[in-house]
Parts: C-alpha cells; structure tokens; sequence
C-alpha cells in the first residue's frame, strides 16, 4: 500500500447536481434544527443523562454518507444523533429514544448516546471512546467475508467515525492495525473537532499538527477533508470510498471540523475562548452552501426560509410525537432484548416500532 | 457418568471433542469462522485447531496478532452483521485487555439497541490455573463475568459435554464464554461418534449419591469425584452435579439434590468473595433453605493472588482434600 498525498491523490469529483446540494443543505439543516431542539428538551429536563449535540459538524456526517452507498455499514461514538438523521432515521424516533419513551430507536433502552437503526445500517451510537473502531473493522471484515466466502453481496465499506478523542486509544490503534493486516476496507473517519472534552489536542496527541503519521504508521493512505465545507468532504469521501470499495483496503480521513457547542450538556468551556467559537461560526457550513446556492441561483431567501420552516415543522412534529409515545412498562420490559434466545428471568427480544414493529407485539421468531 | 456415553467406547481428547465441535459447525454454516492468536498456521498454541487451516483455509481460520482488544472487537462486529465468530483467547487471562468488548459491547448491544443487533458469538479459551504461571496468567474468570447479564458461561469438565456444549454454544444467538482448562485438553473420555447437542441450563449429576451435594463447575469437578471416591470408602455418599454452564443455572437440579441430602457442598476455582459459589449458596438458601441441616460450604480458591511456587499454589487450589474437609464439616463428622 502506497503513501498517499492528499492534495495530489484525488481527481476532482463531477459537479454535483444542485438538486442534490439541496438535499444536503436540508438534511444539515435539519439536524441542526434537531439538536437546538434537543438541547431546549434537554434544558426542561425531557432528556437525561450524558447528551452530546453535532452543531459545527453537520457537513462531516452528510458529506460522508453522502459518498456511501445506503447499504454501507455506518457506526460512530456517542455523538451519534447527525449520523443517524444523515443515514435516514426519521427525527420522531431518534427524540423518543433521548425521551426514554418506548417508540424511541432503541425503545427507550439506549438513550441519547446508543442510537441504532438496523433499516439504514447504522450500527450505533457507541459510548466508550474508540470502543467503536473494532466493531467497525468488524463489520468491514463481515461485508468482505459475505462478498467472498458466503459468496453473496457486493462490495462494501465500513464508514467508522471517530473523533479525535479516540486517537489515543488502544482500541482504535489495534483497530488499524486488524484493518491493515487483514486488508479489511474500513475506513476511518476522524472528525477532527479539536478538543477531547476540554482537552486541545495538541496537549493530548503527539503528532496532533500531522495526523497523516497515524495512518502511516499502519501503511494507510491519508486524506483530509475541510469539515466546514460539505461538498469538499463529499468530494474527497466520494474518491475514497471508491477506491476502498474497488480495492477492499482500509483508509484514514481527517475531518477538520468544529463543534459550537459544548462537549456535553454540561460544559461551562473555559478551555477555549468565544472569539475562537466565533471564527468557526462565521465559516458555518450551512451558510456556506446556502451561499453558495443562492449565488449559483439555485436557491433564494424566500426558499431558504422555507425550507428552515420545514424543518422546524419536522422537528416539532418530531418532539410531539415522542411527548405521546408511551413509557417503557417495567413490568414488560426490563426483561427484554438481554438475550435473543429467552432463559430463566429473560423474556423475548422484540424489534422496535421504527422497524415496523406494533407496540408490545412479540415478535415472531 | 450419562447415559448417552456409556453406549459408546471411542475416547478421544478434550481438544479433540472442542476441534470436533467446531469443525461439524464450521462444515454446516458457512458463517461460523475461527479467529485468535496461532489458530491456523502454528495450528493452535495448544493444538485445539490442528489442521483446521487446511480444511478450511485462510478466510476462516484466521490467524491474529496479539491484540484481543482488536479481534475480540472484530468478532462482535462481525456478529452484529449475523456472521458466528468463535474468538479463540489463548488464556481467558488474555480477556482482560479486551474487557470493553467483551462485557460492554457483546452483551449489551442487544438491548442498548432495542432488539435489532444481537450478538451471536463465542469466545473461548483457558481458564483457571495452569500450573505455576502465576498471578497474571492464572485467572479463573467465572467469578468476574458471571456477574454480568446478556451473556452465558458455560464450562465443561469432560470431552462429551465439551463436544455437545460448545456446538450449542456456536449455534446459540447470544454471546457465549466458553471457559476450557489447559489441564484438561489432554484428558480423555468417551464421544459418540453421532452427532448430539447438549442444551444450557442443564446440571450433569456425574455421581449419584443420598449423603450431602457437590456442586462445582469445570475442572474442580474432577477433585469433587476424586473425594466422592475417597468418602465412599468411609461411608459417605456424595451426589456431586456438574453444573456445566454457569448462566444459565440449573439451579432446580441442586435444589433437588440438596432437599435429599440436606448438606450442600460448593467447589469453584474462581476466589470466594462475591463468587460462583457465594451465588449457588444464595440461592440455595433463598430456594431450600428449611431443607437444610446445615450451611452450605464454599471450597473456593484461597483470596489471594495466584502464587508461582508449586507448593504454595497447591495450597491456593481447591483439591480433594479440602473438598473432603468441607464435607465432613457440613455433616457435622469434622
């Protein structure tokens, strides 16, 4: 495997259709218009425990699976509400979860920071910082065993977000290696945000001005992405996908990205000063495409303010849907999804209403 | 001894009847692969896989780094995609840098996910001491993981249940730990050579007798039958159960020994606080307790680290002799 230099690697990507842009430009929107919303339910006490909202981010989750295919398996850490809206889990469902009401994704049983959807290959929603890497490479060795061994399916691609938080975990550094060794084509996907919780990165990561020595070490190809921009990270995603999809290799991706907010709801960010969040604001993705749009005359305010009113409108159809979903019943539920095959105390597992399931219906094996 | 193997005289090794269960498994679903460190070209560090490279090759025998954290990883995400990994750790020791996967991630992800990914893997290896390797490697980890839901144990004492527990292990839909012994894979016992299964949750009575119950997992069971032995000739008759998998407990077929007996008996490997044993006793005393004419006797290893020095290490162990201590006390002869 052959050093890449990420200015010369990649062609330029065919202009993409404004139709499309437009889609992006929405389903950015729409997650930000989710997690204000979720910080708001958050704020009234609606939703407990840990909650880590993607505002600044928007752009890495959309470019990327933008790139991907619909059946490329898609898994992240516990920032995982951009992710699983830009793979196409409906809004209702991904709130209710963060309600703890039983129509929530993970029927109240996950929370914020485990969102899962079977239906779009989202394969969660992991909260232990880089303990997702593994199960990435996991999955990439999966789709290449189905692909070769089983004989059946097409090629495929993990897409394994991270933020720079992980780089330092063992996990993500054995990850790499498995990935490297066995030629499994995962791709890692670092969303580059700058800080661990409060810690900058340069003060947690040797090497932090150069993270392309990371994937050396492990003799993958490098790449970066301006996260602030969605059609730069879809057209790099777009050549590298491509080319872990034809050759089944893994890949390193950098994401330079920002998020606004704090690290979790809770986080007063004395680390960092609001000129710096400012900059950052001021380079705003979705500004920026919107910009770009009305600019290119795809777009004007009139239909911008649309479309914000739409996603408002879905947000809050969102919120009031996961208001009237039900409480888990501790009576029927506690005991269930431990185990698939039930035993002593367990009952039966049952798939959630997202995927069709009527509510409190076991499901048939 | 059960019936269905006194009908058959081919003995074969403990590591034989677990390469046996996996190769039948791996010759009726495709999606069941082997994965660890030295399972396909060195042939097993303890011979378990030999020749299993060359009848399935290397896309499903595959050979690891040293890196469980990784590979144990590997396997759930594989198993999340409906694959049946079985992750081979060369000591359950070894599990301990990989506990983030194998207790938070393969466990729970069914029910963090609400039903949709389950976790259909095993993982299996030494466990218990090995004589004279020390505190790190030494571990008997049933003690540690038993305590966690979404998974079972099960740990086998002959070839036959090794053989019949570990094929119901690799087509269970749950993560199983299946805990082996390296000072077992040697032994030998009778293995039919028709196929069977053996269900979880199901104690193996491995003697019968109407004095006072043994219930013990594992390797120890052998020390339970080695003081049976030596009771016997002093009168006593003890029943002892081979529980054979931890979680599910078949905690029903103790309480029925027990109600006979009325003396209870625990052996297990693992150390004492907070033990198999402690929770066996438990429930003893919740299920049986006005059946009992005395308390139940936990024979656990010594709280303390494992120790190198043979002799010291001995004293660690459980080993008939304090398996025939316990008993005399618990029948008041002691």
């Amino acid at each position: 495997m052959t050093m890449t230099d990420p200015k010369t690697a990649l062609q330029p990507v065919d202009r993409v259709e404004p139709r499309t842009r437009l889609k992006w430009l929405r389903d950015m929107m729409l997650i930000r218009e989710f997690e204000l919303r979720t910080m708001q339910a958050y704020q009234e006490a609606k939703i407990g425990g840990f909650c880590h909202v993607y505002i600044g981010q928007e752009a890495c989750a959309v470019g990327c699976i933008a790139a991907a295919n619909p059946d490329d398996p898609v898994i992240t850490a516990y920032r995982d509400h951009g992710h699983a809206l830009a793979r196409g889990m409906e809004p209702r469902y991904a709130m209710a979860e963060m309600f703890g009401k039983s129509g929530g994704c993970a029927k109240g049983k996950g929370g914020s920071m485990h969102f899962f959807d079977q239906r779009t290959h989202f394969y969660g929603g992991h909260a232990i910082v880089g303990g997702q890497t593994p199960l990435g490479v996991g999955l990439a060795f999966a789709t290449r065993y189905e692909n070769e061994v089983l004989e059946q399916g097409a090629k495929r691609i993990t897409l394994c977000f991270l933020g720079d938080g992980a780089l330092n975990q063992g996990a993500l550094h054995e990850a790499m290696n498995l990935a490297s060794v066995l030629e499994l084509p995962c791709l890692f996907i670092v969303e580059n945000n700058r800080y661990s919780m409060g810690t900058a990165i340069e003060r947690g990561t040797a090497m932090a001005h150069d993270l392309s020595t990371k994937a050396a070490a492990y003799g993958m190809p490098y790449y970066q992405a301006d996260g602030m921009d969605v059609c730069a990270v879809y057209n790099v995603m777009k050549r590298v996908i491509d080319r872990a999809r034809a050759e089944q290799a893994p890949a390193f991706v950098e994401i330079k990205t920002y998020r606004y907010k704090g690290h979790s709801m809770s986080d007063p960010q004395k680390y960092r000063s609001k000129d710096e969040v400012a900059e950052y604001e001021a380079n705003d993705p979705i500004r920026r495409l919107a910009d770009a749009l009305i600019a290119s005359g795809d777009l004007d305010e009139k239909a911008f303010r649309a479309l914000s009113q739409s996603v408002r409108d879905e947000v809050r159809d969102a919120i009031a849907w996961a208001e009237q979903s039900p409480e888990p019943d501790p009576a029927a539920d506690l005991y269930r999804d431990v185990v698939r095959e039930p035993f002593g105390p367990y009952g039966p597992t049952t798939p959630p209403e997202m995927c069709g399931h009527e509510p409190g219906a076991v499901a048939e094996e | 001894m059960s019936a269905a193997t006194a009908t058959t005289t081919r003995q074969i090794q403990f590591r034989e009847a677990l390469r046996e269960a996996m190769s039948e498994e791996m010759r009726r679903d495709p999606r069941v692969f082997l994965m660890g460190e030295e399972v396909a070209q060195y042939q097993g560090a303890y011979k378990v896989s030999q020749g299993m490279l060359e009848e399935f090759g290397p896309r499903r025998i595959i050979d690891t780094p040293i890196s469980e954290n990784g590979f144990a990883g590997l396997g759930i995400g594989a198993a999340m995609m409906g694959l049946r990994p079985i992750i081979e750790f060369m000591s359950w020791s070894f599990s301990l840098v990989a506990a983030d996967q194998i207790l938070n991630n393969a466990p729970k992800m069914l029910y963090m996910s609400g039903g949709q990914f389950g976790c259909p893997i095993v993982f299996r290896g030494n466990d218990g001491a090995g004589g004279q390797l020390g505190s790190t490697h030494s571990w008997a980890v049933e003690g540690l993981f038993s305590n966690v839901p979404g998974l079972r144990i099960a740990i086998p004492s002959t070839p036959y249940d090794a053989k019949g527990l570990l094929k119901t292990a690799i087509r269970c839909d749950d993560p199983v730990f299946f805990l082996e012994s390296e000072r077992m894979l040697g032994n030998k016992g009778p293995v039919p050579e028709e196929e069977y299964l053996i269900p979880f949750g199901v104690a193996d009575i491995k003697r019968a007798g109407a004095d006072c119950t043994i219930v013990s997992f594992g390797r120890p069971v052998h020390f339970c039958l080695e003081a049976a032995e030596k009771l016997a000739a002093e009168g006593i008759e003890c029943e002892v159960i081979d529980g054979r998998t931890i979680r599910p407990l078949d905690i029903d077929t103790i309480i029925e020994s027990v109600k006979k007996t009325g003396y209870c008996v625990v052996v297990d490997q693992s150390w004492p606080f907070g033990s198999v044993a402690s929770e066996v006793a438990a429930q003893v005393y919740e299920r049986a307790m006005d059946y009992l004419d005395n308390r139940v006797y936990r024979v656990c290893s010594d709280d303390v680290p494992a120790p190198y020095s043979k002799a010291l290490e001995q004293a660690m162990l459980p080993h008939a002799g304090k398996i025939i201590e316990a008993v005399k006390k618990a029948m008041y002869l002691a």
